[in-house]
């Protein structure tokens, strides 16, 4: 009754997108709004949270590599501690800013993660090009949260970061099990599926 | 009549913010039903039969919408009204 892999990966981007969503409107409306109800203010982090604690299993039952298990592994870890650290602020026990760096540590031990633990080349599968593409995403992108914690009033920085989560989601919902990508799909990859 | 620009500008970032907060849910609604006209196989209660459990339960265009819905119904509205209120 497992699902395929391509399932969990659709749905842990309706999470992302979800985030990215409420990240936006929170970049719109700033801070001090989106914290006005105290709901929305737990909401995201503990979107992030939750993700993170669904990963592990995740790891447990989809992973058939050691690479592919610590990948998964460290994921779950970055997208908890950065949920929890924004918890912890926004409940008050955390008072640094600094807590903030948690989230582009996230992202940079994620995208880290992605390129590491892809084998195979860009155009290998589409698995592959994702794994590759996803990784440089969040790479790249921790550089948004990163600003956002010494300029945490730009909108720019904010907005970024949400952005670059609804890009993930995209790419997450892009991935299909074994299937080709701009016409490439290596003869050892597998059958292709639907 | 300074006074009154002041007004003007605040009145007019308030509507650009509540017209985006209030876009975001319909522009993601909008983006799954794109997907699912342009990938119509993606949509298995179009064609149920011999379907197995979670191709049934997972169809991504739905759970785009799906997401743009509650985003529309359970976020934005609380949103706006605080958004107001703030500027106001």
């Amino acid at each position: 009754m497992e699902p395929p892999a391509q399932f969990v990966h659709w749905m842990f981007a309706t999470g992302f997108l979800l985030l990215g969503l409420c990240l936006l409107a929170k970049a719109f409306v700033g801070e001090e709004v989106w914290n006005r109800r105290a709901w929305r203010a737990y909401l995201w982090p503990s979107l992030l949270f939750a993700m993170g604690v669904l990963m592990w299993p995740v790891m447990v039952f989809f992973t058939n590599s050691t690479i592919h298990m610590l990948a998964h592994g460290s994921w779950a870890q970055v997208m908890m501690l950065a949920g929890a650290a924004e918890l912890g602020l926004v409940r008050g026990k955390l008072h640094s800013p600094y807590w903030r760096l948690t989230m582009p540590l996230a992202l940079s031990v994620s995208g880290t993660a992605l390129l590491i633990h892809e084998q195979n080349g860009w155009l290998f599968a589409r698995s592959a090009f994702l794994h590759h593409a996803l990784g440089w995403t969040a790479l790249v992108g921790a550089i948004f949260p990163l600003a956002a914690v010494f300029r945490p009033r730009s909108p720019v920085w904010s907005s970024g970061l949400a952005l670059v989560l609804v890009v993930v989601a995209v790419m997450l919902y892009s991935d299909r099990d074994v299937a080709p990508i701009f016409g490439h799909l290596s003869p050892v990859a597998g059958e292709q599926h639907r | 009549m300074s006074t009154q620009l002041v007004t003007e500008r605040a009145a007019l970032r308030r509507s650009v913010r509540t017209l985006a907060i209030s876009a975001l849910g319909p522009l993601t609604m909008a983006g799954g039903v794109a997907w699912a006209f342009l990938q119509p196989y993606r949509i298995t209660l179009l064609h149920p039969h011999g379907q197995g459990f979670w191709w049934l339960v997972i169809e991504p265009p739905l759970l785009v919408v799906l997401v743009g819905v509650g985003f529309a119904l359970l976020v934005a509205p609380g949103l706006i009204a605080d958004v107001e209120e703030a500027e106001r």
